[in-house]
């Protein structure tokens, strides 16, 4: 399992615990963790379980996938450095304790 | 306020509905009729990720059972709604209880078109719709080796990219002469139909299927119209959805392939509501009364009718998108671009994508994209903001939708 801290808009605090494999979005949502809409289920085609992730974690996930980049590029919230797709985050053991922001909206 | 929502079908748009109108404070009872046992869960990865076995049934859920409990949702499985009692306003279900309604919303959904030829009949030939389908078809390729698939639409281009994948022969059949006829331009179908013969797919275009040869369940082989005999240890049809309106038929609402609900998404009986696959309805982007079979206009039509019940009526004039997930194509469609009469064609990139452009009497109607996901994105976001762009606009930008985007917004703000 990895431990996921996902900090809300609001500042509220939510601890879930992924399975090792599964995707952060796909953690959220089997989790009932607010923000993240996940519009087309995990399939890069909607950019709404867009995520801020903390500078601390970054450089500890996976490069971009392909086209992830175009994607942040059109989410609601607007993109910044440290901004990745949810559904691109693959739990490992390496990443327990990640630490991300929800932002303020994804529609 | 008294009485209730209930809602037939727990699919995609069924559940949508009943998420949306609890979110908003809806505060009467939600009910959910769904004749399948598995709880909601989402249909796309059944034609991708789940047939390669990675994930099972439970990781399809589109929400844990936990929240519909708690957004005191009653969600019955296993139970088909068998009639409508409009004039008590109750929803009958199989085993004669009736279910009284204040609204009721039909969440049908299509099923699978089946064929109709010699040999049919067996359970040879495979169709994928639901969880069980899917596990069916997971179960046949780990053994089989040879495999037809009866229409070359989203479904069986899908099927045809992993069976590929797990090294089976694949060959295509297609009645019409080229690939995803209903719905895709000729110049995106062919680079796609490339792509899948460069990765072994074999084709059969203009070719119909004649008669199916098994023995028990098992099939052995595909006659083709021209003669020719394909051997086939698995067969699947893909060759469309067939909406599921007899609930709607039997109890004298307007049908006419597909359930005819007006811009509000309002049946003939102002108590009623259809959404998703299985309504007709008038859409903006196609101008006529289409039905769309996708996620997103499930959801967004149940997000309609959510919002109407509680007091915010609107036409549905979501922009509508579609993705299909090809092997290593991400095909994609911003709009309707069925009925376009003019396209421009950006790419290929050296790495094979490219965006078509698709234009109606000079006016803009969508993009079809194949992994380029960014411009399926802004092609989205310059439907929702302009419902008048025209190509001048494009080509005046050199087919550069961030900056066109950037005109528009500067086009409202001085407005």
């Amino acid at each position: 399992m990895a431990r996921i801290v996902f900090v809300q808009p609001d500042e509220q605090v939510v601890e879930v615990d992924g399975r090792i494999g599964d995707t952060v979005m796909h953690t959220a949502v089997a989790n009932q963790v607010q923000g993240i809409v996940a519009e087309c289920g995990g399939s890069m085609a909607c950019a709404t379980c867009h995520v801020y992730v903390d500078d601390d974690w970054l450089g500890r996930l996976s490069p971009l996938s392909p086209g992830e980049g175009d994607m942040l590029d059109a989410t609601a919230s607007g993109r910044r450095e440290n901004s990745r797709l949810a559904c691109q985050i693959e739990l490992t053991e390496h990443l327990d304790g990640l630490r991300l922001t929800i932002p303020d909206m994804q529609l | 306020m008294g009485g209730g929502v209930v809602i037939i079908g727990a699919g995609q748009a069924g559940l949508q509905a009943a998420i949306s109108l609890r979110e908003s404070g809806y505060g009467s009872s939600v009910t959910i009729l769904g004749d399948e046992s598995h709880p909601p869960y989402q249909r796309p990865p059944l034609s991708k990720s789940f047939l390669l076995g990675g994930i099972d049934a439970d990781s399809l859920r589109l929400r844990p059972p936990a929240l519909i409990d708690r957004l005191g949702i009653d969600l019955r499985l296993g139970t088909r709604a068998s009639a409508i009692d409009r004039r008590s306003k109750a929803v009958v279900d199989a085993n004669g209880v009736p279910v009284p309604y204040e609204h009721a919303i039909i969440a049908t959904g299509s099923r699978p078109r089946l064929m109709s030829i010699p040999g049919s009949d067996r359970a040879a030939i495979a169709t994928l719709r639901t969880v069980r389908d899917g596990y069916d078809l997971r179960d046949r390729l780990s053994t089989a080796k040879d495999i037809v698939v009866i229409g070359a639409g989203f479904i069986g281009l899908e099927f045809a990219a992993i069976a590929r994948k797990l090294g089976c022969n694949v060959h295509v059949v297609e009645a019409a002469p080229r690939i995803m006829s209903r719905v895709i331009s000729a110049t995106t179908a062919e680079y796609v139909h490339n792509r899948h013969v460069r990765a072994g797919v074999r084709f059969s275009l203009g070719s119909t299927v004649s008669a199916v040869e098994s023995r028990g369940d098992a099939a052995v082989g595909i006659h083709l119209s021209d003669g020719r005999l394909l051997k086939a240890d698995l067969v699947l049809a893909g060759i469309g959805a067939v909406p599921n309106c007899e609930i709607a038929r039997e109890a004298g609402l307007a049908v006419e392939d597909g359930i005819l609900v007006d811009e509000h998404l309002l049946t003939s009986d102002p108590h009623i509501s259809a959404i998703g696959d299985c309504a007709r309805h008038p859409n903006a982007f196609s101008g006529s009364c289409i039905r769309i079979e996708s996620v997103q206009n499930a959801m967004d039509q149940a997000r309609t009718v959510a919002a109407r019940l509680l007091g915010k009526a609107a036409a549905y004039g979501a922009v509508p998108w579609f993705w299909s997930d090809q092997g290593d194509l991400k095909v994609q469609i911003a709009g309707i671009v069925n009925g376009h009469d003019h396209s421009v064609l950006r790419g290929p990139t050296v790495e094979g994508a490219f965006s078509n452009f698709c234009f109606r009497s000079g006016h803009f109607v969508g993009v079809e994209s194949v992994n380029r996901p960014g411009d399926n994105m802004l092609a989205r976001r310059l439907l929702t903001t302009s419902r008048t762009l025209r190509l001048s606009d494009f080509e005046d930008c050199d087919f550069n939708m961030k900056a066109l985007l950037g005109k528009v917004a500067e086009r409202c703000a001085v407005a």
